[in-house]
């Protein structure tokens, strides 16, 4: 599957099957900081992931 | 996963309170919190105009959002830092809300542009003035929000200060023993002085991941990209250190936090008190008039030293 990153901006290819906290534990992503989105939904930690998906990790941190 | 309240997918998962959302239920959880938050803290009720500081980021317009959707009567202000792109792409985000969401409830946008009044954006104000850039910031901001709510008569001026914000702050606070700020660091705080508008934080209740689901599900489309004047800076390595022990042990923001806010309602009726000491050590500015502890505040004196280094 193709994972967009932010901060900076970057894609990288990530193979399924995979939960979603199983995806953000191997990218070594915080869960409270990040929101994942397939396509235009969001989804759950429980949330399985499958080769072709197109996915977006955001960052939901700002400066305050 | 199912939600928790009708038992549809779940979106969003809430390990703080134990729960997950569909969308509609995550909506009306969000609405709750923020009701919760203006009734509990006396913030403002429906007949009282408010003045949101907007930034284009995902808190201030989910918070714009909110209020308008709850029926508050709402303008909003944003201030343009003059920061390159970052500046123009906030700026648009900023402009497309106000017209397609903001304006279909009888809602403004003022705008205050920093480049008119001082010659130069943020970064090289700051520069040319030997301070740092978030400290530029801030001062302005505040000035300009304040000027404007009060010489526009709003009766209050919400900002989109979040749990992360407040938690992030108080960490700061507590590990530098910065007691002296600790008594503004509540959610509302009065307008303790002539010249001085009531500033509040209703999405105090609500953390920075819950607030950009928000906004994500109501498509509202926010600036993603981090102020590349923030990289590095304390906020976020405080913001960082929470949110890993917030994934380990969820609910440990609220309980820093609101523990904090409970601790200091018990110790003393805040509002009075802040109110006895500002009017003990503010007076007008002899240059604008807004309050301040010096003879000229601190706005009036940057302005002043900024005109003698940028040539016009």
């Amino acid at each position: 599957m193709q994972v967009q990153l932010s901060h900076p901006a970057r894609t990288v290819e990530v193979k399924g099957p995979k939960k979603v906290k199983d995806l953000l534990r191997e990218l070594n992503l915080v869960v409270e900081a990040h929101l994942v989105i397939k396509g235009d939904d969001l989804v759950t930690e429980d949330e399985m992931l499958y080769d072709g998906d197109q996915i977006e990790i955001r960052p939901v941190i700002s400066g305050g | 996963m199912n939600c928790t309240k009708c038992k549809t997918k779940a979106v969003i998962d809430l390990p703080r309170h134990n729960a997950a959302f569909c969308k509609g239920c995550f909506n009306g959880f969000v609405h709750d919190q923020v009701a919760r938050a203006i009734k509990s803290e006396w913030m403002f009720g429906k007949d009282e105009r408010i003045l949101v500081a907007v930034s284009g980021g995902k808190d201030s317009l989910a918070l714009w959002n909110i209020l308008l959707t709850l029926g508050y009567r709402a303008d909003g202000l944003y201030v343009d830092l003059g920061i390159g792109a970052y500046s123009e792409q906030s700026h648009t985000k900023v402009t497309k809300f106000a017209e397609a969401v903001a304006a279909s409830h009888g809602a403004t946008l003022h705008l205050h542009t920093v480049e008119q009044e001082a010659g130069a954006g943020i970064k090289e104000l700051a520069q040319l003035i030997h301070r740092p850039t978030c400290s530029t910031c801030g001062t302005i901001k505040r000035y300009q929000f304040n000027r404007v709510a009060i010489e526009q008569q709003y009766d209050v001026m919400a900002t989109g200060h979040n749990l992360d914000d407040e938690a992030a702050r108080l960490l700061g606070n507590v590990l530098h023993w910065q007691e002296e700020y600790l008594d503004k660091q509540g959610p509302s705080l009065p307008a303790s002085v002539a010249g001085f508008a009531k500033k509040v934080k209703p999405l105090y209740r609500l953390s920075e991941r819950e607030l950009a689901a928000y906004a994500v599900l109501n498509r509202i489309d926010y600036i993603v990209e981090e102020c590349p004047m923030a990289k590095g800076s304390k906020m976020l390595q405080y913001k960082e250190v929470l949110n890993r022990l917030e994934t380990e042990s969820p609910g440990t923001k609220q309980t820093f936090y609101w523990g904090f806010l409970e601790k200091q309602k018990k110790k003393q009726p805040t509002a009075t008190t802040m109110t006895e000491k500002d009017r003990a050590v503010l007076h007008p500015c002899a240059s604008c008039s807004q309050p301040t502890t010096a003879e000229v505040c601190s706005y009036c004196k940057m302005m002043a030293r900024a005109k003698t280094v940028i040539p016009r």
